[in-house]
C-alpha cells in the first residue's frame, strides 16, 4: 500500500467519522425540538393562564363575563366521569387480560378477541363517541349522562387496560405458576392468589395511563353530547333518596375540564383565551402528574423485581 | 389398592365454580368483539339510512359539502381533501423527525439520555390533545403568520404542524422498538469491518427493522386522519376543496364536532350524516391499522 492510497483511506475515515458525529448532533436537535415545543407549550400557558388560577377559579361556575367564570362543574364533572370509567374499566381490563394469559386456550375464538383488542387500540376515539351516541344515548337510552360518557372512556381505554395486564403477567415467571398447580391449586386459585397479586404494580401503571389518556379526552364527549355550559353540580354521589336516588348524579347533564377549555378557547374575546390557557394549565398538569406517576411506577418495578 | 382418600376425589362445586369463573373472565374478553360489533353495527345502519336518502355516486363524487343547508350537498371529497391535506403536512413533520429520534435513541444514545428521553417522550405523547389544540391556534398560528402574513387564523398548516409534533413519540418509540429488536450480532458484524455507527444504522439496522418501521409510520398516519380536536379548534372548520394547506378547512373528524355541537334532533338527515362521515373515517383507518398490523407480524416472524 503506498502513501496515496493510504492518504485516501485517511480522509474516507475521517469524513465517514464526520458523518457519523454530525448525525449524533442533528439526532439530538431532533430530540430538543420535541423538548422546545414542550417548554413552548408549558410556559404560553403558564403566561396566559396563571394569573387566573386561583381559589375563585377552581369553585366558580362558568360564567358570560369571562373574569367571573371558573372550571367548578368541570372538574367536578370530571371527577365523576373517571369515577365510572374506573369502575368500569379496570375490572373488564383485567380480567379480559387474565383470560387472554391464562385460560384463552389457542383456537379461533381466540385469535378473533386479540385481532379485536390490538384493532381497537387503533380506532379513532371520534368514533367511540358515535358508538356511545347510536348505542348508549339512543339504543339504551342512558341519555347525555355521566353515565353514558364514564362508559365511553371505559370502552376507550379498555385496550390500554387489557395490553397492560397481559404484559404485567407474562413477566410473572412459569415457576410461581408451577408451584401453585403442584400444591394442588385451581387456576383461580392460581390467579386470584398469585398472579392478580404479583401483577398489581403493572396493571396499576396501565390503568393510570389510560386514564389519564381518558381524562384529557374531548372528542368522543363531545359527540355524546356533553353540555358547554352548566352552571350548577350533579346531586353529590349517594346522598339521594335511597334506592334509586342514590344513582341520581350517574344521570345527571356534565361537562368536563377538555370541554370547558375547548368552549373557552372557541370564544374571540381574550379575556376567554386566558381563561382556558387556566384550564389548560391545571388539566396539563394532572395528565402529567398521572403520567409520571406511571413512568416512576414503572421504572421502580423494573429495579426492584427480581424474580 | 386401597381406595383414594375423600379428600382427593373429583369436587364438583369445586369444578363448577371453576367453569362460572372462567366463563365470566371469557365474557370480560368477549366485549372488544362486542364493541366492534357495535360500531359497525351503529355505524352501517345509521348510514344505510343516510344512503337511501344521498345516492352514493353523490357521496364520493360531488365537490361541495353543505349538509346543513338548505340546498344540501354532500360531497364527502370535500372533508377529504382536509383529512388527507392535514394529515400530509402531520406525516412530513412526524416521519423525518420520528426516525431520526429513533435512529439516535436506539443506535447513538448514551444510557443515560436514553433512560432520560424515552419517559419524556411519552410524556410527551400523553398530553390531550385540546392542548395541541390550543398551541396551534394560539402558539404556532401567530408565529407562522410572522414569518408568512397572509396565512388566515385558522389554517390546515399549523393544525397539521401540531398534529406531527404530536404523532413524533409515536412514531419514534415503535421504531426504536423495531431497530431495538434487529440482533445485536448484525451491529457487530458491521463493526467489524470497519462502519461508523451511521453506516451500520443507516444500512444495516434501518434496513432489517424496515418492515416494523413502515409499520410504525402507518399507524401514524392512521392517528393522523383520526385526529379531532387539533383540527376543531385551530383548522377552521370551513369545508373547502382544497389541498392548500395555508387555508381553512374541515376534515371528517372536525365536522363530526361541529355537528355534536350544534342540536341536531335524532333521526334528521343532518344527524345520519355524522355517521356516513364516521364510517368513511372508520373504512380508512382500518385499513392503514390493517397494513401496519400485517407489518408488524411480518417483521416479528423474521428474528
Amino acid at each position: 500500500m503506498n502513501q496515496q492510497e493510504l492518504q485516501n483511506l485517511r480522509s474516507m475515515i475521517v469524513a465517514h467519522k464526520r458523518w457519523d458525529y454530525l448525525f449524533g448532533v442533528l439526532g439530538i436537535l431532533a430530540l430538543m425540538l420535541g423538548l422546545m415545543t414542550f417548554v413552548a407549550l408549558f410556559s404560553d400557558m403558564a403566561v396566559n393562564g396563571l394569573a387566573r388560577i386561583n381559589v375563585e377559579f377552581l369553585t366558580s361556575f362558568p360564567s358570560r363575563r369571562a373574569a367571573n367564570a371558573g372550571i367548578l362543574s368541570a372538574w367536578v364533572g370530571s371527577v365523576l366521569v373517571m369515577v365510572v370509567t374506573a369502575f368500569a374499566a379496570v375490572p373488564l381490563g383485567v380480567a379480559a387480560g387474565v383470560y387472554l394469559e391464562e385460560y384463552a386456550p389457542k383456537n379461533w375464538v381466540t385469535d378473533i378477541i386479540e385481532i379485536n383488542v390490538s384493532n381497537l387500540a387503533g380506532v379513532p376515539s371520534i368514533i367511540y363517541g358515535l358508538l356511545a351516541l347510536g348505542l348508549f344515548v339512543y339504543t339504551f337510552g342512558l341519555g347525555q349522562s355521566i353515565l353514558t360518557a364514564g362508559l365511553t372512556l371505559a370502552l376507550l381505554i379498555l385496550p390500554v387496560v387489557i395490553v397492560a395486564t397481559r404484559e404485567a403477567i407474562r413477566g410473572i415467571p412459569q415457576i410461581i405458576r408451577e408451584g401453585a398447580y403442584a400444591c394442588g391449586a385451581t387456576t383461580w386459585q392460581v390467579v386470584s392468589d398469585h398472579i392478580v397479586p404479583y401483577a398489581s404494580a403493572g396493571i396499576l401503571t396501565g390503568v393510570i395511563i389510560g386514564m389519564a389518556r381518558a381524562i384529557g379526552e374531548t372528542a368522543p364527549i363531545i359527540t355524546v353530547g356533553a353540555l358547554t355550559f352548566i352552571a350548577f353540580l350533579p346531586t353529590a354521589p349517594f346522598t339521594g333518596e335511597p334506592p334509586a336516588g342514590l344513582f341520581d348524579w350517574l344521570f345527571a347533564p356534565f361537562t368536563v375540564m377538555p370541554i370547558q377549555m375547548f368552549n373557552w378557547t372557541s370564544r374571540p374575546e381574550a379575556a376567554f383565551l386566558n381563561n382556558a390557557a387556566a384550564a389548560g394549565f391545571i388539566l396539563v398538569l394532572m395528565t402529567l402528574t398521572m403520567n409520571g406517576l406511571a413512568i416512576w411506577l414503572r421504572y421502580r418495578l423494573r429495579k426492584n423485581i427480581k424474580w | 389398592m386401597s381406595e383414594p382418600s375423600d379428600r382427593l376425589k373429583k369436587d364438583l362445586t369445586r369444578h363448577f365454580k371453576e367453569r362460572v369463573i372462567e366463563a365470566v373472565l371469557f365474557l370480560a374478553a368477549f366485549v372488544s368483539v362486542f364493541t366492534t360489533t357495535a360500531i359497525v353495527y351503529i355505524l352501517v345502519s345509521e348510514s344505510w339510512v343516510f344512503f337511501q336518502h344521498v345516492p352514493l355516486t353523490d357521496f364520493l363524487f360531488d365537490t361541495q359539502w353543505t349538509p346543513l343547508f338548505d340546498d344540501a350537498h354532500y360531497g364527502i371529497m370535500v372533508l377529504l381533501s382536509g383529512t388527507i391535506t392535514s394529515s400530509a403536512v402531520a406525516v412530513l413533520v412526524a416521519i423525518p423527525l420520528g426516525t431520526l429520534i429513533a435512529i439516535y435513541l436506539s443506535e447513538f444514545a448514551p444510557f443515560s439520555v436514553r433512560e432520560v428521553a424515552k419517559p419524556f417522550l411519552e410524556l410527551l405523547g400523553g398530553i390531550p390533545t385540546i392542548i395541541y389544540g390550543y398551541f396551534a391556534l394560539l402558539f404556532l398560528t401567530p408565529l407562522l403568520q410572522k414569518i408568512y402574513p397572509d396565512l388566515p387564523g385558522f389554517n390546515l398548516l399549523s393544525a397539521g404542524i401540531v398534529m406531527g409534533i404530536m404523532i413524533i413519540p409515536y412514531v419514534a418509540s415503535l421504531s426504536e422498538d423495531a431497530m431495538r429488536a434487529v440482533p445485536m450480532a448484525l451491529r457487530e458484524g458491521s463493526y467489524a469491518t470497519g462502519a461508523t455507527r451511521l453506516q451500520t444504522a443507516l444500512r444495516v439496522v434501518v434496513p432489517s427493522a424496515i418492515s416494523g418501521i413502515a409499520s410504525a409510520y402507518i399507524l401514524g398516519i392512521s392517528r393522523a386522519v383520526g385526529e379531532t380536536m387539533i383540527l376543531a379548534v385551530a383548522g377552521g372548520m370551513q369545508p373547502n376543496l382544497t389541498f392548500n394547506p395555508a387555508q381553512p378547512g374541515a376534515t371528517i373528524t372536525s365536522f363530526i364536532v361541529q355537528v355534536a355541537l350544534g342540536d341536531l334532533p335524532h333521526g334528521s338527515i343532518g344527524y345520519q350524516t355524522i355517521f356516513a362521515a364516521g364510517l368513511m373515517l372508520m373504512l380508512l383507518t382500518l385499513v392503514f391499522n390493517l397494513i401496519g398490523f400485517y407489518m408488524r407480524k411480518k417483521y416479528r416472524e423474521a428474528y
